[in-house]
């Protein structure tokens, strides 16, 4: 609107979204502060949000873990984890994309339809059956039943990545054919630079999704070695077990670092791959 | 003749020959994705309808029994209608809330400022991070008896002494909560819509007297509800599958206060390893998700409104307003 908006007006607008903003999160602020202060003064002086003594011990008990295992393991496999369940799931559903928006085969329509239902399918029906399946494969406590599905891509990022091809003219593949280039170099040298910002996009999510996905570690991680910091966190939490607060907040800090700084570096894509397809945080 | 004919023949053979290259290539691209969704989607979907027939523990092999843990879920097991009432509850107040909240917010947002981008991105954060282990823990820590939430409400005048968590009336509360406070990507897609209405409506409304409640009735709300029926759907969808936050917070107590759906599913599942009986648990959850996600599809042609069709009513009030 091209109204001047008056001073004061702009001074109540922006009080109220700080302080609404503040409030929301604060729980967080108040967590990154009470990781520092002494252990027992954690649950003690909440009150009190900065430490009076700052102190990194709680990131050292924390990082000894549990049970033998330190928290290095942990972060270890889940970058694993995560690293392999995101190219996998880049890749071929940047490929699935290209398939379905640019190639006329046979069955297109069928299976282009099959992928949309998927999107709306809860992903509990299948669990059963594909415990049973991974049981049966002795692929249980590996991280195989984590990063083998991610590999055949997922429907919201192949549909991203469809609307944005959608984006670019088509009179550019024929160009590409006429100066010979095939199928597949079409898609390697002129179709993977140009989607580049919806494959960040779906990188992105890709991450998140696994780096906090709890489900599948807990079905199918069951020894501390093979522990992904989703499921060592919750141990970690565990009420019979915990003591040291201040270790399990350290942790829990450090375990949400990655994805608070992948969002600060690359929230232009995450904003706009929100705002134009809808995808879910 | 005898040329031209030729001619044909071979353009039909290098158009079969085309074709078949592009069969091939098509399904070369689409085939990773292909053969997952066959293993890991198709057949377990298949399985699992025929598993819900059935008595298996994974131990010996599964037994059919016809529709007995259908008849078993639905006259037997209390908890069953447990988790259902209380997921039920939280859907249904969680969904309309985080809305409300993100459409609120959406609405705060759009304006012109060098700040804007910063508080969209401040707003957005907890939608990223609500899924994780780390906040559920933290939110545990927030609501319980000494938590930050009741020193909160203390600093401002609300006397709160409970424990939020471990109260059963409470209790489904904080879990609610959780799910709003991730209001954040709902915002966006929002923000994203308004953006998209135009300048001009507003300003011929201004010029007839149209105040601010009447531009947001009359042309703001009409020209979202397609964004609203879409986040209304994949919510209610995300609704009905919530789990971590119920299991580390509260675990489905107190006394099953907290008990969703997909929690009781996991227990009988994988701790009982009763796999036939959760079958049908997850079947039964499909077609309630998919009853209402049809519902609010056959509803929304008496609510949605499509700026390109005519007939409807909203769309004579908006032009009152317009022209």
């Amino acid at each position: 609107m091209n109204k001047k908006v008056s001073p004061i007006n702009m001074l109540l607008f922006h009080l109220l979204v700080i302080s609404i903003s503040f409030v929301m999160i604060y729980p967080l602020i108040w967590m990154f502060f009470s990781s520092f202060k002494d252990s027992a003064l954690v649950l003690t002086t909440i009150e009190q949000l900065f430490p009076s003594e700052w102190k990194l011990n709680n990131y050292y008990n924390g990082w000894s873990g549990f049970g033998g295992t330190s928290f290095e393991v942990f972060f270890k496999n889940s970058f694993i984890v995560t690293t392999l369940s995101v190219i996998g799931n880049v890749l071929v559903s940047s490929m699935a994309a290209y398939g379905f928006s640019r190639i006329k085969f046979k069955g297109r329509n069928v299976l282009f339809v099959c992928m949309l239902i998927t999107m709306m399918l809860p992903a509990q029906v299948l669990i059963i059956p594909q415990y049973i399946i991974f049981s049966k494969l002795d692929w249980v406590n590996t991280f195989l039943p984590l990063v083998v599905p991610e590999w055949g891509g997922r429907a919201f990022f192949i549909f991203l990545i469809i609307q944005f091809m959608a984006g670019i003219p088509s009179e550019l593949d024929e160009a590409a054919k006429i100066d010979g280039c095939d199928r597949i170099k079409l898609y390697t040298r002129i179709m993977l630079p140009l989607i580049r910002p919806a494959l960040v996009t779906c990188a992105v999510f890709a991450f998140y999704w696994k780096w906090d996905d709890f489900m599948g570690s807990l079905l199918y991680l069951n020894t501390p070695e093979k522990y992904t910091v989703s499921i060592a966190l919750k141990l970690f939490a565990d009420p019979t077990s915990v003591s040291d607060y201040g270790a399990l907040f350290a942790m829990c800090i450090l375990s949400l670092l990655p994805v608070i700084i992948l969002f600060l570096v690359l929230q232009k894509y995450i904003v706009e791959g929100i705002a134009t397809s809808g995808l879910k945080g | 003749m005898n040329y031209r004919s030729k001619n044909a023949e071979l353009i039909t053979k290098t158009k079969n020959r085309n074709r078949f290259k592009e069969n091939v290539y098509g399904y070369l691209f689409i085939g990773p994705w292909l053969i997952c969704f066959i293993v890991f989607m198709a057949i377990p979907f298949v399985t699992s309808f025929v598993l819900s027939f059935t008595d298996y523990n994974m131990l010996s092999e599964p037994k059919f029994i016809g529709l007995n843990n259908y008849i078993e879920l639905f006259t037997k097991d209390k908890l069953f209608w447990q988790a259902l009432s209380v997921t039920f509850r939280f859907v249904f107040l969680s969904v309309p809330l985080r809305l409300l909240f993100a459409l609120a917010i959406a609405l705060l947002l759009n304006r012109q400022s060098k700040l804007v981008p910063l508080y969209r991105c401040v707003y957005y954060l907890p939608s990223i991070l609500g899924g994780s282990v780390a906040v559920s823990v933290m939110w545990k820590y927030c609501f319980s008896k000494t938590g930050v939430v009741n020193i909160f409400l203390n600093s401002i005048g609300i006397p709160s002494d409970i424990s939020w968590i471990s109260n059963k009336d409470t209790a489904l509360w904080s879990i609610i909560l959780l799910f709003v406070w991730q209001f954040g990507s709902s915002m966006l897609i929002f923000l994203a819509g308004l953006k998209q209405i135009p300048k001009n409506y507003y300003e011929a409304a201004t010029v007839d007297g149209a105040g601010v409640f009447r531009q947001f009735f009359n042309i703001t709300l009409p020209l979202l509800t397609p964004i609203i029926l879409f986040n209304t759907v994949m919510q209610i969808i995300g609704g009905f599958m919530v789990f971590t936050q119920a299991m580390i917070i509260t675990d489905g107590g107190p006394v099953n206060k907290t008990l969703v759906y997909v929690l009781y599913l996991y227990q009988q599942s994988f701790k009982y390893y009763k796999m036939g009986y959760g079958s049908a648990m997850a079947w039964v959850l499909l077609l309630i998700v998919g009853f209402f996600t049809a519902l609010i599809f056959k509803s929304s042609n008496t609510w949605v409104f499509y700026e390109n069709e005519s007939k409807k009513p909203r769309t004579k009030k908006l032009k009152k307003v317009v022209s």
